[in-house]
């Protein structure tokens, strides 16, 4: 049975990493993750988590460090942000190449210059390609719940490949949010300790890292592709053994008062919150408003979106994320591309909001529905537009 | 020698016949770096894993689908193998108190050349280290990029024509001195530090023996001449890396818990020309330039010696 209580998002994740029995953690502390790894350190140094704690010197390091940990069979974990994140981007292309099943949490911030602790997309999104699963979390509970659900979606031997857990900087993982925290017991139950695919052995000694001459390497590659692309299967599997064992439902898609919906908002992360108000208070005023959030960002669930947006008449696409001299944000660059072949398909606004911590306010979704009404009467007129800036 | 008459197999009885780094890999003729990892790898035999930095060692050895090694090998990037060696060791640590892994001995090594070690890994080294990992880091000096086609590295000589220190009108090749990494090693204040070259076979098993042995950090720094990169004939390797200890410009010697020990010291020294002639980086190297190289191999060997006095004197 788990315990209901109030908890620092944070917190609830290191509680997650504990009970889903990690053995590696090698971390370095990056602003607004600290708070993960600084609880994970305490509770190794308690006694609480029986694991080995490497404080790495760099987050190129950490990711090292957890690639060599998964290739001798210990569960593995690390977290970080920003400049992190992007000191590791090198590595986390190499684990999720090797196959290897390595758990993160990212803590979404802004990328530097100006240099900014606090949260949007920018830095998962620029390891968008780098061959891992990769999810959004919008409340501590979800969080709490994702972190658990990630070790054993990485570790299914159908899937082998390394998974990011996103929560947003600051105003996910700083708040306190009530949540229930599940008991060992049924943790162990619904997660069985790691039996890793290829594994550093002195009695069956393999080699791994191998160089790939363009004979192979295209072949190696497309078989990467085929396992990221199928874990939605066992993504899908997991999260209806979750429900079954924890009562609490997942989908690569969440969605709310979009049925009938003419504009829907599409927005990931914490932010999902605010936006669901603003829906309440649009819905109130007779406009049929609706939401839909991205949970599962890799791979990505294209069926889902389909569907789901298939009677809309406009999408309201909210990035967190400016993609330099691109056609927008990249969650709406992804949205027109699963949408593009489609005969009929919605209209697509692309909104830039929340950079570096600014807060996207209800208001602010009233202007970005209002102004996604009037292009879809009068046409584009641009790619996309960024909110809340002061000219 | 009248018991080398009656024990005619007395080097194989010394040494494992068994070879972990296959025959047949795609190392140059002469290759410095495959013949030092050969005999390192009888030192620590079946019980090894080894993690391999980007470089020469991982091109040669590991073309996929064949691979050279007889024991679990992992290659992860260029900069990383202390940190991918640190997982390793702490990964195997945490199995083993959970009854995942066998409980016994398993030697944790960190394979990587000069760049991988003085330069861009030197962060990764210098951490694991200080965090006294249970592995033995071993950096094959070749004294030079040689995978990416000879640039120079802070390990390349002074002197040393490479393709980004090349010799010339202005220039006399590498402008600076050879970064001393045993030292840099041996100030993480861990128990065991040596430097070795395959030349000298036995010295660089027992040295091995000993780190692979070793509670904590070891780190072995070993001179692998390279005759594609040094520009030397291949069947000079082993006379090459004699010379280099005979001259007294790779000096072999061990820091057991910070005390310093000479393995050999060379009473009389060959002069450093004999080690040079042989080498096509040196050509250009005039009598005058060749005079003061000679000047710096001296100073820096007395000092050694002085310092290996006065650690051995402490010792008493
Ligand atoms: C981050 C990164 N930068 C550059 C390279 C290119 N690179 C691969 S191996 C190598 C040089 C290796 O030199 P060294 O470590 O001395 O090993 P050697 O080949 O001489 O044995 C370089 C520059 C790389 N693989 N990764
Ligand atoms: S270039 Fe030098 S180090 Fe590399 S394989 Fe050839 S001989 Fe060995
Ligand atoms: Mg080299």
């Amino acid at each position: 049975m788990g315990t209901r209580t109030g908890m620092e998002v944070s917190a609830a994740i290191s509680e997650a990493v504990k009970l889903a029995r990690a053995e590696i953690i090698a971390a370095y502390p990056i602003t607004p993750q600290t708070h993960i790894v600084e609880e994970l350190a305490r509770m190794v140094a308690d006694g609480e988590l029986y694991a080995e704690f490497i404080m790495v010197e760099s987050e190129h390091s950490a990711m090292s460090a957890c690639v060599g940990a998964a290739a001798v069979g210990a569960r593995s974990f690390t977290a970080t942000a920003a400049q992190g994140l992007a000191l590791m981007h090198e590595m986390l292309y190499i684990a999720s190449g090797l196959r290897l099943p390595i758990v993160m949490v990212v803590v979404n911030r802004a990328m530097s210059a100006p240099i900014s602790i606090w949260g949007d997309h920018s830095d998962i999104m620029a390891e968008r390609d780098s061959g891992w699963i990769q999810l959004f979390a919008e409340t501590g509970q979800e969080a709490f719940d994702l972190t658990i659900q990630a070790f054993k979606i990485a570790e299914d031997q159908r899937v082998s490949l390394p998974v990011v857990v996103n929560i947003d900087g600051f105003t996910l993982s700083h708040v306190i949010e009530p949540l229930v925290v599940e008991s060992q017991e049924d943790v162990d139950k619904f997660l069985p300790p790691f039996k890793p695919v290829i594994q550093l052995d002195p009695d069956k000694p393999i080699t791994i890292g191998a160089v790939g001459f363009p004979e192979l390497y295209t072949e190696i590659k497309k078989q990467q592709n085929v396992a990221l692309v199928e874990s939605y299967k066992v993504i899908i599997e997991v999260w209806k053994q979750f429900r079954e064992q924890f009562g609490r439902e997942y989908h690569p898609i969440e969605t709310y008062r979009s049925e009938d919906a003419e504009i829907l908002i599409h927005i990931a992360g914490s932010t999902a919150g605010t936006a669901r108000v603003a829906v309440d208070m649009l819905r109130e005023k007779g406009e049929k408003v609706g939401l839909i959030r991205t949970r599962l960002w890799r791979p990505y669930p294209f069926g889902d979106i389909r569907k789901t947006v298939a009677k809309a008449k406009a999408i309201a696409a909210v990035d967190r994320c400016l993609s330099f001299g691109g056609p927008g944000g990249p969650m709406c660059s992804e949205l027109k591309a699963a949408l593009y072949n489609l005969d009929q398909r919605p209209f697509i606004a692309g909104f830039i909001a929340g950079l570096g911590g600014r807060d996207i306010m209800i208001e602010d979704f009233f202007t970005i529905v209002e102004e996604t009404k009037r292009l879809l009467e009068e046409g584009q007129e641009d790619e996309y537009r960024m909110i809340g800036v002061r000219e | 020698m009248p018991e080398e008459k009656q024990n005619p197999d007395f080097i194989p009885r010394l040494i494992s016949p068994r070879e972990f780094f296959a025959e047949g890999n795609r190392g140059c003729q002469g290759c410095g770096e495959a013949l030092a990892i050969r005999q390192f790898l009888k030192a620590a035999g079946p019980d090894t894993i080894v993690c391999s930095a980007t470089g020469c060692v991982e091109i040669i050895s590991s073309p996929y689908p064949e691979t050279a090694w007889r024991i679990p090998w992992i290659h992860v990037a260029f900069e990383n193998a202390a940190a991918v060696a640190s997982g390793v060791e702490a990964g195997i640590k945490i199995l083993k108190k959970h009854g995942r892994y066998h409980d016994r001995k398993i030697n944790v090594i960190a394979l990587a050349g000069d760049g991988g070690t003085a330069d861009i890994g030197i962060q990764a080294f210098s951490g694991a280290l200080e965090r006294r990992h249970n592995f033995t880091y071993i950096c094959t000096d070749n004294e030079a990029y040689m995978n990416t086609g000879i640039q120079r590295s802070s390990a390349t000589p002074y002197g040393a024509s490479t393709t980004t220190s090349p010799a010339g009108k202005e220039s006399i090749g590498q402008t600076t001195p050879k970064k001393d990494m045993p030292m840099i090693a041996a100030a993480h204040d861990i128990p065991y530090v040596a430097t070795c070259c395959p030349s000298y076979p036995m010295d660089l098993l027992a040295k091995a023996a000993r780190a692979f042995n070793t509670e904590g950090p070891a780190y072995l720094h070993v001179l692998s001449p390279c005759p594609t990169g040094w520009r030397h004939e291949s069947h000079l390797t082993i006379e090459i890396g004699r010379l280099a200890v005979e001259t007294g410009v790779f000096p072999l010697y061990e820091i057991i818990d910070g005390k310093l020990k000479m393995s050999v010291v060379m009473k009389k020294r060959k002069p450093v020309s004999e080690y040079i002639k042989h080498q096509g980086r040196f050509r250009h190297l005039r009598p005058d330039e060749i005079e003061e190289i000679q000047k710096n191999v001296d100073e820096k060997y007395e000092r050694l010696l002085h310092r290996a006095e006065l650690d051995q004197s402490l010792e008493n």
